[in-house]
Order: structure tokens, then C-alpha cells, then sequence
């Protein structure tokens, strides 16, 4: 695509919003951190009435944070915002939902020991004398649910919900308050294909009533088939806004990265060698009881990648626990590289070369306070490249070490001295990467690696495990992205309700559609085709 | 030793239990309120003791018990204040805080004192006004019930209805729930226009009420003078106590009549010749106990029905 073609685009692009209604516009905004990060670099940025306007760009492009200017959560170091053509000063989150703009965050806003109704009418209560009047705040809560569709019992604790039902919470709390402009940040990003699918109807049928939907999303085939037009930005400045009609996944991911990117997943096939995770009759108990995994077996083999289709919520989590020593499993045995890891600490467990790439970055994946450098070299304080015998850092070494890090992982920040959490989401997801792999791991637990990390960063992680593979390594792939589950693995498994439902040896020969049906239970396999992924010779 | 069981049975116990435990309850509610708006307020101690003081002071100089509650209420909310706007609005650490309040009332009461009274270590020379102690009409003349529940101090019975009151403010009024989340998710309560420092700052002035009449009771109701340093813990027990009842209303209630069960306890154990201090750590090893055992059986309730679910798993397949 040569540039004259692009411009040719903008200018059509500029003949629609000339016709169609501005909702919103945010000019030439510019957002310094006080850190000195410039998150913006005089943005600007369109959106008109009654469209789906996806908004693209890398790990770090200063998405959110456009979005939380937008939001009166952070205030623009200089530029100007209109709303509905008026010029408007958005000085907090208050103001902003005054002026009907409604944002669900990319993490989730909501207080998890309150019911559904009490976290929807938070701040706008009804009342009865001194008392909130429950009551109407549940019928209030039933009739919006029941007038946008989207189903919710609000008597419900929040902490019960699924995802998904939490995102349904959030979305009906913004247009409780009246928002006409719903800012959605990486909304996918958590959900199941079949939740993204159920979301994309109802924004559909959101946008038919007026609705202005501001859409977030790493996800490319997403935005392409949902989404009206697109505003990619790359490193704080805008690159455009096209009509996603005449625009193509490559060509996004080209302006988003600034190179071509390669989305379809290529790799060779490898004869795999000697079991190395080796997981038999395994049951997990959740403490009320409940069954979480099911009698499973399973091996995965060096120079193997085995992925983990299924929908979330059916026991993964508490392998994946169970598999890494940070949670129980109550009967059957784990081998990992030859050892029994039952009664094993974490630390034993790391020491047999095993690496774990968390689901949760946040909380279980870094120390978000320190250091780039220092969470890179966390996990090696027993190393004498890093530690004296006595304990003391070598702190020459670590910094060195830090740099190459950052360099090797391609983390975007300002030194490896800045901490962890002020980095973006790619960014930080980078350093866990850069951490596990560099350990030089033999067995990888990959939990959701690519989990809201741009499509560049995303090549660069996948290319990153398959080398792992192809130097004989074995990897447990985890993912809720059916494309990743399907282009990465060489075998995969599929969980439902705790139990292995199929095995699928060769996932290139494997459609969506096939998978999707396992995962869904529709279809399961007999105990015969499941127990091949055993790898044993029958006698 | 069966005469001391009997004691313990004994209406006169019984009603010192309850008079002990006035000055936990009070503080253990405002430390539920703070909690619960994710504030832990250490200076309950120091708010406690210059309300003790305070209180004395403003009936004595004011001619009146009405002096008396106003200057106790007034100087709770000025610490109250105080602790609420270094911790909340300047971000200072809250332990800072809360330490800094609790040293300077140590200081600064015997220094009123003395300024007042020329004496530094009671309030004997002032006429005191307490809290009248209530005859509730009908309960006053049950028998045994009556001489237990009936005639205790003003404050005490207030006590109580603040349990209540506390229940009904966390869980049915808007002020509330938004205290709650605030607690919970700062995030998720802003982000709905929920003003998080405001919210704080209104938990810590209503717990400054709830504290400062727990250290008026103590000058004014369970003694009728000021003494130095007389709250003696008596702050960091109800934290205690909101922590043990998992900062719940109800919860607190029942933790803080637990640490003045040992209280009372210790009172006549004395008598016994048993060092008081021995007894005074009784609160904490049963605490201790309590919890242990607690999760022993949690633990052990678990594994149990895990071993009838595995049972009934293998029956179902069979
Ligand atoms: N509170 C903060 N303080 C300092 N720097 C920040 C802060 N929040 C974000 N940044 C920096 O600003 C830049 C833009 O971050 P932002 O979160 O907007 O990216 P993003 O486009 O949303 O990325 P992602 O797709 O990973 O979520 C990043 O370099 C990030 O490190
Ligand atoms: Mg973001």
C-alpha cells in the first residue's frame, strides 16, 4: 500500500466526517508524565455520533491514557476537548459522566463483596428517608438490564460473576449514569470467543440507538469485523483514521508497528523427545469441595508445545496452580523433568528448570514497585554472577544484565531503572518474559502469554516460545485466544469441566469450529483417543 | 476455685463485665467505621485519652455536664481532624500519624493538667460532672437480671445502641455503602464520582465521636476524674477487637465483650493473689487459641467432606 493511496483514504474518511455528527473531539493533545514519560504527543483525535471507533496501537502507544483524559482521570499537559462542539474541561470523573461519557476500564471498576445493584447505583443510590431504597434500586437495575438486553440478577455478589458478566455490569453501570459515549479499554482482552461475540452484539445493538462506542482492542480480526473506523496511534502520535472498509489487518498492524508484521504463525516440525511434564490421574479440589480438575493425564514432550483449549473456568487455573507448586492438588502425581513435585516448594519446583509466565501480570507476575532490572534478576538471587556467597548484589553485573534485558525483549521504557508498574501492559507482560526465559528453562508454563500485548509484541513472544521448542524445550500453552491455541501448538488438549474431553495430536489440521464444540461440550472423544496424549506404549 | 466460678456466675461479675466493657466497645465501633473505609486509624489511644481529659475539664469549667460533652466531642473531632488531614489530604503514612497523636496527648494532658489543676497526676481537686447511671423501669426489678442489666452509666446503654447504629449506617444508608467501597476499590468508588478523601475524611469524624465518648466514659462514668495515661491500652484493644470481629459491627461487639470478660477477671483474680499482668494476657492467649482452633477445624471439616465428595465421585462412576 503506498502512501498516496493512504491519503486518498484519509480524505474519504474526511468526506464522512463532514456528513456525519462529531461527538467528541480532543485536539492536539499532549500528555506529559510527571515522570517525564510523553504519553501524547499532540493527539488528535474524532469520533462521531453512532460509530464503533476502534483505537489501535502497540504496548505503550498512550492508549489508556488518552482515554483516561477523555475520563477526567488524568489531565492533558495542553490541548482542547470538544464535546457535542462545545469546548469542555474535564476535570474529573464526575464531569465527564456529566457529559455522558461512560468508560469500562481495562481492569474492572468494581467492588467485589457488593451485589450487582449496590455496585450500579454506587454514588446515586435511591433513597427511602435515610435508607437506600433497595428496592427500587433492583428494579431500576432489572429494567435497564432488560432494556439493553443485557441479562443480570442484581442481587448477586460481584465476586461471584464471571468475567464476563462483570463486563455486563460495568457496561449497564455507565449507561445507568446516563452515558452516551461508552469508552470500552481492551474489553476482549478477558473474555471467552463465545463472551466477545455476545459483547459485540450488544454494542451493536447499542450503536443502532445512538450510541457512541470508543473500542480498544489488540484483537486485529476483532476491530476489522466490528468497527467502523480506526484511529492508530504509534508512540503518542496519531498515524490516521480510516474507514475499516478499505483498510486491512496487515496494513493496521504495519502502521501500528512501523514494520510489516508477520500474523500468521509459522514454524517447523520437530520429532518430540522424552516426556518431560508428566501428569497422572490428577485431581484438584477447590476448599468448598468443588472438583476443579477431574482425574486428567496427560504428557508433554521435549520439543513439544501442548496447548490448553477451553473456555475459562473450566480447571485451568487450578492446573496450572497445581503444575507451578502455588496451589494443592489432592490425588494422582506430577513429574516434572523426572521429579515427583508432590510436597515440593515453588523454589524446588523453579530449581528443576520449570518457568512460569503468569496469567496475572499484576498481582503474581511482577514486583510492581521495583525496578525493570530488578524484577528481571529477581529469581536469581542465588546466582553468583548477580550475588556474592554472602548475599550482597553485584550491582555492576545486574545492571549490565538489566540492559540487555531491555534490549533482548525489546521493553519499552525510559531506563531499566524506572519500576515495573509505570510501565504499559505489553511492556510489563515483556519483562515477566524476559525474566522466565532467560533462566534458560526446560519445562515453560505459558498461562495466557500474549494476554492484551500488541500484535508486534505478540509475534515477538510466540517467535520467542517457539525457538524455546524448536532448542527441545517443552511448553504447556494456556490460551483463551483460539487463534493462538490453534497457530502455536503441535498437540492439544481441551478442558471442560475439569475433564481432558479431547485430544487433538496435529492442531494444524484442527478448524475452530471442531475445537469450538469440544470446548462447549458438544463433542467429546472416547477414552481411547483422549489416553494417545499419554504417549505410551500399550501393551 | 469453685468460688471463683461462683463469683464469675455472680450478678456483681456480671455487671462489672458489662461496665468494663463500655470503654472497649465505643473505640472498637469507630475502629469498624475507619476500617471499613480502608483508613486504619492508630491514634485511638491518644483521641481516647484527651476526650478523658477534656470531658472532665469542660463540665468543671462549664458548670455542667453539657460542657462536659461538648469540649470531649469537640476536642475528639479536632484530633479527629488533625489525624484525618496529615494522613488523608497530605498523604503522611497513617502509623506516623496515629503514633504522633497518641504521644502528644500522653504530653499534652498532664500538661493541661497541671496548667488547670496544679497537679500532674489526677483531676481530684475539679468537681467532676458524670454521666448519670440509668434504672431502665421495668428490668430494674427482675430479679437477678435486673441487678445485671439495669443502672449502669448513660454512656454504656448508648454504647449499645451504637452497635445498632453503626449496623444500620454500614448497611442501609448510601454514607455507607459508599464508605464500604471506598474501602474496598478507591478506584471503583472514584471512578463513579465517589470522592474517596471526603469519604475517609467523614469515617474518621464519625469514629472521633464513637471515640471520644469511649474516653469520656472512662472520666466521667466508670471513674468521676481525670487520671494520667487512664485509657491504659485501652485504644489499642479495640482495635484489636475491630480486627478480631473482622471489622464488622457485630463482630467487634462480641470481641470487645470477650477482652473485658479477661478484663473483669483479672479485677478479681487480684484477690486471688494472681499477678495481674498473668491474667491480662489471657485476652491475647485465648485470642490465639481461639483462632487455632478455629482453622484446626476448618481444616479438618474439609478433609472430611473432600473424602465423602471423592466417595460419592467414585460411586457415581461405577
Ligand atoms: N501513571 C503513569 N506514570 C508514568 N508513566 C505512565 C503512567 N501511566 C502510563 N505511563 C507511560 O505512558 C506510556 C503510555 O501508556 P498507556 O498505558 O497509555 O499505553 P497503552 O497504549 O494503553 O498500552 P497497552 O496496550 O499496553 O495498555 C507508557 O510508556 C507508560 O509507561
Ligand atoms: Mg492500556
Amino acid at each position: 500500500m503506498h502512501l498516496p493511496c493512504f491519503i486518498q483514504k484519509i480524505r474519504a474518511g474526511g468526506v464522512n466526517v463532514n456528513q456525519a455528527v462529531e461527538a467528541l473531539r480532543m485536539e492536539n493533545i499532549t500528555k506529559v508524565y510527571p515522570n517525564g514519560v510523553i504519553a501524547n504527543k499532540s493527539v488528535t483525535f474524532v469520533v462521531n455520533q453512532g460509530e464503533i471507533h476502534a483505537l489501535s496501537g502497540e504496548n505503550g502507544a498512550g492508549k489508556s491514557t488518552l482515554m483516561k483524559i477523555l475520563f477526567g482521570e488524568e489531565q492533558p499537559t495542553s490541548g482542547t476537548i470538544f464535546a457535542n462542539g462545545q469546548k469542555v474541561n474535564i476535570s474529573s470523573p464526575t464531569e465527564a459522566i456529566r457529559l455522558g461519557i461512560g468508560m469500562v476500564h481495562q481492569h474492572f471498576m468494581l467492588v467485589p463483596s457488593l451485589t450487582v445493584a449496590e455496585n450500579m447505583m454506587l454514588g446515586i443510590e435511591p433513597r427511602k428517608g435515610l435508607k437506600i431504597d433497595r428496592k427500587r434500586a433492583e428494579k431500576e437495575v432489572r429494567e435497564i438490564s432488560h432494556k439493553y438486553n443485557l441479562p443480570i440478577e442484581p442481587n448477586e455478589r460481584v465476586e461471584d460473576l464471571t468475567v464476563g458478566q462483570k463486563q455486563k455490569v460495568e457496561i449497564l453501570k455507565a449507561l445507568l449514569r446516563g452515558a452516551k459515549i461508552l469508552i470500552l479499554d481492551e474489553p476482549t482482552a478477558v473474555l471467552t470467543p463465545q463472551e466477545t461475540r455476545e459483547l459485540f452484539a450488544e454494542l451493536k445493538t447499542l450503536r443502532s440507538n445512538g450510541y457512541t462506542i470508543i473500542f480498544i482492542s489488540h484483537k486485529l480480526n476483532e476491530v476489522k469485523e466490528f468497527c467502523d473506523r480506526i484511529t492508530i496511534i504509534r508512540r503518542g502520535q496519531t498515524m490516521g483514521v480510516y474507514p475499516l472498509s478499505d483498510i486491512s489487518e496487515q496494513e493496521i498492524s504495519k502502521l501500528m508497528v512501523g514494520r510489516d508484521v508477520i500474523l500468521k504463525i509459522s514454524k517447523n516440525k520437530i520429532l518430540p523427545g522424552a516426556p518431560a511434564i508428566k501428569v497422572r490421574n490428577l485431581k484438584i479440589l477447590e476448599e468448598s469441595g468443588r472438583v476443579r480438575i477431574n482425574n486428567i493425564s496427560f504428557t508433554v514432550r521435549e520439543g513439544e508445545i501442548l496447548g490448553v483449549a477451553g473456555v475459562e473456568g473450566n480447571g485451568q487455573a487450578q492446573l496450572v496452580k497445581a503444575l507451578t507448586g502455588l496451589g494443592p492438588y489432592h490425588s494422582g502425581s506430577i513429574e516434572l523433568c523426572g521429579t515427583d513435585i508432590r510436597k515440593k516448594s515453588v523454589s524446588d519446583i523453579r530449581k528443576l528448570s520449570v518457568a512460569h509466565i503468569p496469567e496475572d501480570r499484576m498481582t503474581i507476575g511482577i514486583a510492581p514497585r521495583l525496578s525493570v532490572t530488578e524484577n528481571t534478576v529477581i529469581d536469581k538471587t542465588d546466582n553468583i554472577r548477580f550475588f556474592t556467597r554472602l548475599g550482597l548484589s553485584k550491582s555492576s553485573e545486574i545492571r549490565e544484565y538489566g540492559k540487555k534485558m531491555v534490549r533482548d525483549y525489546h521493553i519499552l521504557c525510559k531506563t531499566p531503572d524506572v519500576s515495573v508498574e509505570s510501565l504499559s501492559g505489553g511492556n510489563i507482560q515483556k519483562t515477566v518474559l524476559a525474566r522466565e526465559l532467560s533462566g534458560g528453562p526446560k519445562v515453560i508454563i505459558a498461562d495466557q502469554p500474549t494476554r492484551g500485548v500488541d500484535v508486534g509484541a505478540t509475534e515477538f513472544i510466540r517467535r520467542q516460545l517457539i525457538a524455546m521448542r524448536d532448542a527441545g524445550n517443552s511448553i504447556f500453552l494456556i490460551t483463551s485466544d483460539l487463534n493462538e491455541v490453534l497457530g502455536l501448538s503441535d498437540g492439544i488438549i481441551v478442558l471442560f469441566e475439569g475433564e481432558i474431553t479431547a485430544y487433538l495430536p496435529d492442531a494444524s489440521n484442527v478448524t475452530e469450529e471442531e475445537l469450538g464444540q469440544y470446548m462447549l461440550g458438544i463433542k467429546r472423544q472416547s477414552p481411547e483417543q483422549i489416553s494417545e496424549v499419554l504417549h505410551e506404549q500399550k501393551d | 476455685m469453685s468460688g471463683l466460678v461462683g463469683y464469675i456466675f455472680s450478678s456483681d461479675f456480671l455487671y462489672m463485665w458489662i461496665r468494663v466493657a463500655t470503654p472497649l466497645i465505643l473505640p472498637a465501633l469507630g475502629a469498624v467505621i475507619c476500617n471499613r473505609s480502608g483508613v486504619v486509624h492508630l491514634g485511638l489511644e491518644g483521641i481516647m485519652l484527651t476526650a478523658a481529659l477534656f470531658g472532665v475539664l469542660g463540665g468543671a469549667l462549664g458548670g455542667s455536664l453539657f460542657w462536659g460533652i461538648a469540649a470531649g466531642i469537640l476536642i475528639s473531632l479536632l484530633l479527629s481532624v488533625l489525624f484525618a488531614y496529615f494522613h488523608l489530604s497530605l498523604r503522611a503514612n497513617n502509623v506516623l500519624c496515629g503514633t504522633a497523636i497518641n504521644t502528644i496527648a500522653g504530653g499534652f494532658t498532664v500538661f493541661v493538667l497541671e496548667l488547670i489543676t496544679g497537679e500532674k497526676g489526677t483531676s481530684s481537686s475539679l468537681r467532676s460532672f458524670s454521666f448519670p447511671n440509668v434504672n431502665i423501669p421495668l428490668v430494674e426489678d427482675i430479679p437477678v437480671l435486673g441487678d445485671v442489666l439495669s443502672g449502669h452509666n448513660l454512656l454504656t446503654y448508648i454504647a449499645i445502641l451504637m452497635v445498632f447504629a453503626v449496623v444500620f449506617l454500614l448497611y442501609k444508608t448510601p454514607l455507607g455503602l459508599r464508605m464500604r467501597a471506598v474501602g474496598e476499590n478507591p478506584n471503583a468508588a472514584s471512578s463513579v464520582g465517589v470522592n474517596v478523601t471526603k469519604m475517609r475524611f467523614t469515617a474518621v469524624l464519625i469514629s472521633g465521636v464513637l471515640i471520644g465518648l469511649g474516653g469520656m466514659y472512662l472520666s466521667m462514668g466508670y471513674l468521676n476524674m481525670f487520671t494520667r495515661d487512664m485509657t491504659a491500652g485501652r485504644g489499642f484493644i479495640a482495635l484489636a477487637a475491630a480486627a478480631m470481629g473482622q471489622s464488622t459491627p457485630v463482630g467487634a461487639f462480641l470481641s470487645a465483650m470477650v477482652f473485658a470478660f479477661f478484663d473483669g477477671l483479672s479485677n478479681i483474680l487480684q484477690l486471688l493473689r494472681i499477678p495481674a499482668e498473668f491474667v491480662q494476657m489471657l485476652p491475647y492467649i485465648a485470642t490465639i487459641a481461639g483462632l487455632t482452633l478455629y482453622s484446626i477445624q476448618r481444616i479438618y471439616r474439609f478433609k472430611r467432606k473432600n473424602r465423602l465428595r471423592v466417595i460419592e465421585a467414585e460411586k457415581s462412576r461405577q
